[in-house]
């Protein structure tokens, strides 16, 4: 299979965007301003980005579909409400996060919200869990753009009437043009934001308008930066098939009911993890200075100690410091405790930061 | 007058008798994007031709910056590791990362005039 591209490809390209391939998809890692001036543009305005890559799975109502999809996805279904969003994931028999998902509730069934590069095998990692008469479709059909930024609500609802109406992790379905589109107030750069379901025909001129009131391209340079400040995950960074959500500091995520009760996936081992803690826990990191502490960076105790390793690190653009994530033994996690930095072979002051590290401002 | 050449690790090297000065390209600069921070080589130290001699970070990325020529650092540009965004801004001016006193002008030969590597450049960009 080669390179793929997203129905916005030509949009991007007359918008100047430089192209990487990521997860099999050629993307827009940045367009003509830069990470740095998108990243600023999102938190001061609003920008648009195309994350079309994502999965958008479809599972049709079911009798027993809940209780299938709980054995891979610690939620409490019930609790879902229609039009309700929930983060989650999907979780292996040892705990190991397999993918971080948002999954909502709407007429017929849910949608789940995928990783790019983790999707295929999602799919069957689900499809393990249910049965011959569980239908469910991955939406190629369909393109994702998400809206983030202070401005996205007057925006949007300028297009659409009536979105500024959700809450946060809350959907509904609109019309755009005539078609049917599904919005949720979600996103993943720590700001007050909408991500749209469009199909491919209409996604250009979705986006032409977005772009004509002032609304930036934002790529995935900048989404990496906005998602770092707002201490948000990366999978294949802070997440992968060997952590698992408590080591993750994202117990959050996973319903009281089911912390208790278990039954899914992998339980065991997290119950344990929720008994007795973590061994190691993720934490946010600030070097001192200016020093960027990249993913693989190796951390230390100020006794010399090797306690940990950084999953991401980069220069926040919006705290105007460098930031980073990582994974460190718990007993030296508390917020304010003194580290030590590998970095081409010398040691840098940094200490462990509380999360996020640039403040949020979701619409509750 | 200065005389300035060009390596094909990017840096510019302006000739002033027996010292010289060294920086990114502008090119170098608009392929890393927003320079987010910068660490300068020793003052005092020794480097070869073509050694590390400092390091470039994006947002993205570090990148190594290399000494086009073998000598002794004699000063260094503090104002770009305080501000680091002048590498985007005046790369070939402002920007200048250090200088090096030069051991072996012979070395000078080799590297390439602004048109060469202009061509150069265009030619490793994709």
């Amino acid at each position: 299979m080669g390179v793929q591209k997203t129905a916005l490809y030509d949009f991007h390209k007359n918008l100047g965007a430089k192209f990487v391939p990521f997860a099999g998809y050629e993307m827009p890692i940045q367009y003509k301003d830069g990470i740095v001036k998108e990243h600023i543009d999102t938190r001061q305005s609003a920008g648009f980005f195309d994350v079309s890559h994502m999965g958008q799975l479809f599972l049709s109502k079911n009798d027993s579909l809940e209780e299938c999809l709980e054995k891979i996805i610690p939620l409490d279904f019930k609790e879902i409400k229609k039009n309700q969003s929930k983060y989650s994931f999907l979780i292996n028999n040892k705990g190991g996060v397999i993918d971080d998902l948002i999954i909502t509730r709407v007429e017929g069934g849910f949608n789940i919200i995928l990783n790019a590069a983790c999707k295929n095998n999602d799919i069957k990692e689900i499809e393990k869990c249910l049965k011959p008469e569980h239908k469910h479709e991955l939406r190629k059909d369909l393109s994702l753009i998400a809206l983030q930024g202070p401005k996205s609500e007057s925006i949007l609802n300028s297009i659409i009437n009536g979105v500024k109406k959700l809450k946060f992790m809350n959907g509904g379905c609109f019309e755009f043009e005539g078609k049917k589109i599904y919005i949720t107030r979600s996103g993943y750069t720590g700001e007050d934001g909408f991500e749209i379901s469009v199909p491919n025909i209409k996604a250009e001129n979705f986006t032409k308008i977005l772009s004509n009131k002032g609304v930036k391209p934002i790529g995935l340079g900048a989404r990496d930066t906005l998602r770092l400040e707002a201490g948000l995950c990366l999978y294949g960074h802070e997440l992968n098939q060997d952590i698992n959500p408590i080591q993750a500091n994202l117990e959050w995520a996973i319903s009281k009911k089911r912390r208790e009760e278990g039954g899914f996936n992998g339980w065991e081992k997290i119950n344990q993890d929720l008994q007795n803690g973590a061994s190691k826990i993720r934490v946010g990191i600030r070097p001192s200075g200016r020093i960027i502490a990249r993913e693989g960076t190796k951390i230390f105790s100020s006794e010399g100690e090797e306690i940990g390793v950084i999953t991401s690190g980069t220069f926040g653009p919006s705290v105007n410091s460098p930031v980073a994530m990582g994974y460190i033994k718990s007993k030296f996690s508390e917020i304010n405790n003194k580290i030590l930095l590998e970095i081409r072979e010398k040691k840098y002051d940094a200490v462990v930061s509380k999360l996020p590290f640039y403040k949020k401002s979701y619409v509750k | 007058m200065s005389e300035k050449k060009y390596s094909k690790q990017h840096e510019w090297i302006s000739i002033e008798g027996d010292i010289a000065t060294v920086g990114i390209t502008k090119h170098a600069a608009e392929m890393l994007g927003d320079v987010v921070f910068v660490e300068l080589p020793e003052k005092g130290k020794s480097v070869e031709k073509e050694g590390q001699a400092g390091v470039v970070e994006s947002t993205k990325a570090a990148n190594d910056v290399y000494t086009p020529i073998t000598g002794e650092i004699t000063e260094t540009n503090q104002s770009i590791a305080d501000d680091p965004a002048t590498v985007n801004k005046d790369p070939e001016g402002a920007a200048w990362f250090f200088k090096i006193k030069i051991k072996n002008k012979s070395e000078l030969e080799n590297l390439m005039s602004k048109a060469d590597y202009d061509k150069f450049a265009k030619e490793n960009s994709n």
